[in-house]
């Protein structure tokens, strides 16, 4: 009788690669559907067909390089950056922006790397800051959101959708002229070209703030799900607990030093991409820092790019380019964030070959 | 007390000790053979005591402890040992192992063996000592014997004792079975325990999914007068790690790198402490233990008490063995035992449990996805550690940042690949590492030792190289010092040699007296005459002759002086004796010397001394003839013509004094007298230089015939392959100087050309002037060093060649010259401005290719002595 031969251990929980990333596919609905309720049906439209590309995408790449495909789709990561992109994206984004974002974050930033586990940027986010400066006009256009308030569902029909996502964006606004009416800046964007009002002049013009519910909403939703996650514990507490809470202090200083330049904090966790971000971007572990005090690290200065860029920088949102900068320190962070471990009296730091707690 | 602290990390995977628990310990069936392995703990092995054939019985030694770091194996059964050899061991790489096989009788008869009458008696030494000479090591797993971690030094003071009675591990229950069915006993182990160290607490660390144990030792340890708790940790796999478990129960770290004692607590495990009680209070030594057999393959998974030795397969038909069912056999536990391949391995001290896994339970791992960094293992590892940065580390070999990241903190608890969704086989990833970094540690201190034997042994070589050749020196110089008192001493007429030296010696003694008269006459002379000296440009023309001649044959002589090289002793009785004459002849040249610059009435005498000085030289020369002809041998040849070089510089010095004697009396104002002084002395001069041109000739010959005997001759060789080596360089000197002249050739081509017809371009033609000059310089400079170069390189075959190398060299600079010459006719014709600069520059052309001629011609002297004076 044959006996397997194998190293220890023998046993190995069921949990796998596929069922963390379904976890966080599943954390991410409350967030989908929240979008289509308030924004319409763009954001599924987008979701569907950017899971489609990316899944083509992944299974050529995997193809080339020889590997059986099947094997590595299943893994479903793919998906959950298509997934991610697609709610980063204006619901009524072109199909194009959609395709090359994914395109771009399948392709160049992930299986060139050499595909899952490799790559040092988060795919979703390079996906998104290349259509982000390749399409402005495409990218700012936002849609109003449904008014809580309105008798029926007030937002573009599902044909209407179609017809925008995958029509010529002119030729649409000439056969439905109502549709301009249904696009609309977000709140950053009002905060950002406020032609020197003060923070509150500007809420009281805008109509944006007269929908802000929606936008609490939706994030409310991501929210959810990333407890969610932590309760699963697919990742821990520290990398979206220290982002909320760097940004919270970050605006909170500047608002109570000047409120009439500066935004309260509440604006900012609220109304961007902050807990998509949060709970979804940052605690990507593949390309972020990878200890529990790195992630820490790597959190907090996303937190202050994001403020940072938010505020003083160019683009109204900026968690892309904040994940995309503390990306590229990941590694450094790992150095010097290693935890102390069992029976020495310090952690060690950097690359030294002595171990200083001895 | 009570308190529980918690430890980093820990997994909770599932338990699967239940099955084994429903019946209580059985004993093992009797096997017909037991293989009872020499190394059953960490350490040095046991050495066998018995031989095969011999009858042993139960409890019997038949394995000697070897040091400290061992123990002793005994016989767990009475029987016959069939074989002693290597037999399959339980070890993860399923290697073999030095076994003694007992072919069991069945009786199981002990031998005569009792308890300890009181062991509080015997002092803690004795105690430790009866404790290893049971044969008890750690049956926790890792199999460290007992008695040294009892045999604490006065530098570890233990305040706690820790009972490991955790059992973390799924599926194994043979603890939780011991403890419920035989608490008391474990208590009476602890007694020894606590008697030898001391301890001011002693805690019991128990799981808490084992209440029924935990209640039997909670009553047992009632009646203890000591200091005792059992304290129920939460399950959580590794907790019966012993670092873990004292951080559970003390919240203490064991330093990484210390052992426990170092903070002050022992721990034992629960096996241990029942092992030494069995020990203590009946004198049984360890031969038998409990194993927990249990899996999907086995039909009635149970805890037996098994004999060391027997084989898995026992156990396995004992337990109801599902044919076909297991997929997996695994000695220890699912997280960090191994697998097996053979039933016949035998159980050990170490072994605490059997898994005949089926399919369903632990199926064959899926193949490993890539590292998505998740950080679950850093969340469950117990030791704090990052195992997915050790992981990438291993893979990718960066084994100094392994170490970085504290690589060797590792347990090996599996808790990181468990937890794994990736299926990365973490812990293997792991051992490589470790074992990779082992064996380059080990390399690197090897190659470090070999380094330094190498260079110690090379500094021990050298010392005696060095000592060999100071005293080979040392001897020389007393050989050379003791010979040649013995010839100055000693008058041995037996023998030709000193024969020729006595004369010598004679010839030298008498040119020394002379010399002494001549000083004498001559300090009379110059006290009462002033000097009058006239310098007349005759005189000083004939004393350069002399001086040239003098040259020529110095430098024939320094093309002879490597054959020195193999001097025989004869021959070197030649040289001292020659070298004396030398230096006497000299002091009477130099007397001499003094007394022509001096000359006044009363040469006569003068004259005499220097007639007998010159027969003295033409006697050298004559003595010299008949030693060469006496060594006509091959070998001693090249020596001779060493001392015939040096006999001729005599003969050369004397002829070049006689000479300037010559030119001075021809001054002098007794000319009449003087020159029949002259006369004669040219005549013994001529009688001088016949035999030296005689000697000349024999030399040549000699060499000739050295040279073609050189298969023969070691010295020549090596000078063949002087040669050799020089030669390169002389190609590069010969080049220069060719190229160097080209470049004057050409330039005196253009002077040529320019010279006639451009009467007002004369600073081109002072250009053009200066460039020759200094490639007149560069010609001469290169011919020079050419020429010194084949001195010193060359030898008697290529003389001639390179001799009439250089004279053709020496005809084309000549032929130049005599070219730059007519330029300058043409260009004083022409009544050029520039004619007086190209006079002066050709002037001193002239004058260097008189010198270079000279450099030229100066290898030409051993064929033809006045080449150019």
């Amino acid at each position: 009788m044959a006996f397997l031969n194998a190293s220890s251990p023998h046993v190995q929980r069921p949990t796998k690669t596929a069922d963390i990333m379904r976890l966080v596919l599943i954390a991410t609905l409350p967030g989908v559907f929240a979008m289509t309720f308030f924004f319409g049906w763009g954001t599924l439209i987008n979701v569907i067909l950017a899971s489609f590309v990316a899944l083509v995408c992944e299974a050529l790449c995997i193809k080339l390089r020889k590997r059986p495909v099947l094997f590595f789709i299943k893994d479903n990561s793919a998906l959950l950056t298509a997934v991610l992109i697609a709610l980063a994206l204006p619901p009524f984004s072109p199909w194009w922006v959609t395709t090359t974002a994914v395109f771009v974050a399948i392709v160049i930033a992930k299986q060139l790397y050499g595909g899952l586990g490799q790559n040092p940027f988060n795919p979703a986010m390079v996906g998104y800051a290349l259509v982000l400066i390749s399409f402005p006009v495409e990218m700012t256009r936002w849609t109003s959101p449904f008014e809580l308030s309105g008798n029926s569902w007030d937002v573009l029909s599902f044909v209407d959708t179609v017809t925008v996502i995958f029509g010529n964006w002119s030729q649409v606004i000439q056969t439905y002229p109502h549709i301009d009416g249904y696009s609309g800046a977000t709140p950053l964007d009002t905060l950002k070209h406020r032609n020197g009002l003060t923070i509150e002049e500007t809420w009281k013009i805008s109509t944006v703030m007269a929908n802000v519910g929606a936008w609490y909403a939706v994030s409310l939703c991501y929210f959810v799900g990333g407890i969610f996650l932590i309760y699963r514990k697919v990742f821990t507490w520290h990398a979206p607990v220290t982002l909320l809470l760097t940004l919270s202090l970050i605006s909170a200083l500047f608002f109570a030093i000047d409120p009439d330049s500066y935004a309260d904090p509440l604006v900012h966790l609220t109304t961007g991409a902050t807990m998509l971000g949060a709970f979804f971007i940052v605690t990507d572990p593949v390309s972020s820092a990878t200890s529990n005090r790195g992630k820490i690290i790597f959190a907090a200065g996303i937190a202050i790019l994001v403020y940072s860029i938010r505020t003083w920088g160019n683009y109204p949102d900026a968690m892309a380019f904040a994940v995309m900068l503390m990306n590229l320190c990941a590694p450094f962070i790992d150095q010097y964030s290693q935890p102390r471990s069992f029976g020495h009296k310090n952690a060690r730091h950097g690359i030294a070959n002595e171990d200083k707690s001895q | 007390m009570g308190k529980v602290f918690a430890f980093h990390g820990g997994i909770h995977p599932p338990e699967n000790k239940h099955q084994s628990t429903q019946l209580p310990i059985a004993k093992a069936p009797l096997s017909k053979v037991l293989h009872i392995p020499l190394q059953q703990h960490i350490g040095v092995a046991a050495k066998a005591c018995v031989e095969v054939g011999d009858k042993v019985l139960k409890g019997q030694c038949i394995g000697d402890a070897q040091g400290h770091l061992s123990v002793p194996i005994h016989a767990s059964s009475s029987g016959t040992v069939c074989a002693i050899g290597e037999h399959p061991v339980p070890h993860p790489s399923g290697m073999s192992g030095l076994c003694i096989s007992i072919e069991t009788d069945g009786e199981d008869r002990w031998i005569e063996h009792g308890a300890l009458e009181n062991f509080r008696a015997l002092s803690e030494l004795e105690l430790i000592d009866y404790i290893r000479d049971r044969g008890i090591a750690g049956m926790g797993g890792a199999g460290f014997p007992t008695a040294l971690k009892l045999q604490l030094g006065d530098k570890h003071i233990i305040n706690t004792l820790v009972i490991n009675a955790a059992e973390c591990e799924p599926y194994i229950t043979a603890d939780d079975l011991l403890m419920r069915e035989r608490s008391t006993q474990i208590v009476g182990g602890i007694d020894v325990l606590q008697h030898l160290i001391k301890p001011s607490h002693v805690i019991i660390g128990i799981e808490d999914n084992k209440p029924q144990a935990f209640r039997a030792l909670k009553a047992a340890i009632k009646d203890c007068a000591y200091n005792i708790d059992v304290i129920s940790v939460p399950t959580k796999y590794p907790s019966g790690g012993e670092k873990q478990l004292i951080q559970l129960l003390t919240n203490v770290e064991v330093p990484n790198g210390g052992i426990p004692a170092d903070v002050g607590i022992v721990c034992q495990n629960v096996g241990t402490v029942y092992a030494i009680y069995r020990a203590v209070s009946k004198g049984e030594s360890l031969i038998s233990r409990i194993v927990t057999v249990t899996g999907g393959g086995v039909n009635k998974p149970q805890n037996y008490e098994t004999l060391i030795g027997t084989p898995v397969s026992t156990l396995l038909q004992a337990a109801g063995e599902i044919q076909d069912r297991v997929s997996k056999l695994i000695i220890g536990g699912p997280m960090m035992g191994y697998s097996i391949t053979s039933i016949e391995i035998p159980l050990v001290k170490t072994t605490n449990c059997i898994v005949a896994a089926s399919v369903n339970e632990m199926p064959v791992a899926d193949p490993a996805q890539a590292c998505i960094r998740c950080g679950l293992c850093e969340q469950v590892c117990p030791a704090q550690l990052l195992p997915q940065q050790l992981h990438w580390f291993a893979k990718s070999q960066e084994y100094i940042k392994a170490q970085q990241h504290n690589l060797f903190d590792c347990i090996e608890c599996g808790a990181c690949s468990y937890v794994c969704p990736s299926n990365i086989p973490l812990v293997q990833y792991y051992r490589h590492a470790k074992t990779s970094i082992r064996e380059e540690q080990q390399e690197k201190r090897k190659s470090d030792l070999a380094r330094e034997r190498f260079e110690a042994k090379h500094k021990r070589e050298q010392r005696a190289i060095d000592e060999k050749a100071a005293k080979r020196k040392a001897r020389a110089e007393q050989a050379a010092i003791s010979q040649a008192a013995k010839k100055l001493s000693e008058n041995n007429p037996s023998s030709p040699v000193v024969d020729d030296e006595q004369q010598l010696k004679n010839q030298l003694n008498a040119a020394k007296l002379k010399l002494q008269q001549a000083q004498d006459h001559l300090t009379k002379l110059a006290s009462s005459h002033g000097s009058q000296v006239s310098d007349s440009a005759l005189a000083e023309r004939q004393v350069q002759h002399a001086k040239s001649n003098l040259a020529q044959i110095e430098k024939a002589v320094d093309d002879f002086k490597p054959q020195l090289a193999s001097a025989i002793v004869d021959v070197k009785k030649l040289k001292i004796g020659a070298a004396l004459a030398n230096t006497k002849l000299n002091k009477a040249q130099q007397a001499l010397k003094k007394a022509i610059e001096k000359s006044q009435p009363g040469v006569e005498q003068l004259q005499k001394t220097i007639t007998m000085l010159d027969q003295e030289a033409s006697n050298a020369s004559k003595l010299y003839q008949k030693a060469l002809r006496k060594n006509t041998q091959a070998e001693t040849d090249t020596t001779e013509v060493a001392e015939t070089k040096r006999l001729k510089i005599a003969v050369a010095i004397a002829l070049s004094k006689l000479k300037k004697a010559q030119v001075q009396f021809a001054n002098e104002e007794y000319s009449d007298a003087a020159s029949a002084t002259l006369f004669e002395l040219t005549k013994q001069l001529e009688k001088a230089e016949q035999p030296l041109a005689a000697l000349q000739k024999a030399t040549a010959e000699n060499a000739n015939s050295a040279t073609n005997k050189n298969s023969v001759q070691p010295p020549l060789k090596t000078r063949a392959r002087a040669t050799e080596t020089a030669s390169p360089d002389l190609k590069v000197l010969k080049t220069a100087a060719a190229i160097a002249r080209t470049k004057l050739k050409k330039a005196q081509d253009q002077l040529q050309t320019l010279a006639p017809e451009d009467q007002h371009n004369s600073s081109a033609v002072q250009n053009l002037l200066s460039e020759i000059k200094s490639l007149e310089e560069k010609v001469r400079l290169s011919q020079a060093s050419y020429v010194k170069a084949k001195e010193t390189s060359d030898f008697e075959p290529s003389v001639i060649e390179s001799a009439s190398v250089r004279r053709t060299h020496y005809n084309k600079i000549l032929a130049l010259h005599t070219k730059a010459m007519a330029a300058l006719a043409k260009a004083e014709a022409d009544n050029s401005p520039a004619v007086t600069k190209m006079r002066i520059s050709i002037d001193k052309l002239s004058g260097k290719l008189k010198a270079a001629t000279a450099a030229l011609s100066s290898d030409s002297i051993p064929t033809s002595n006045k080449d150019f004076t």
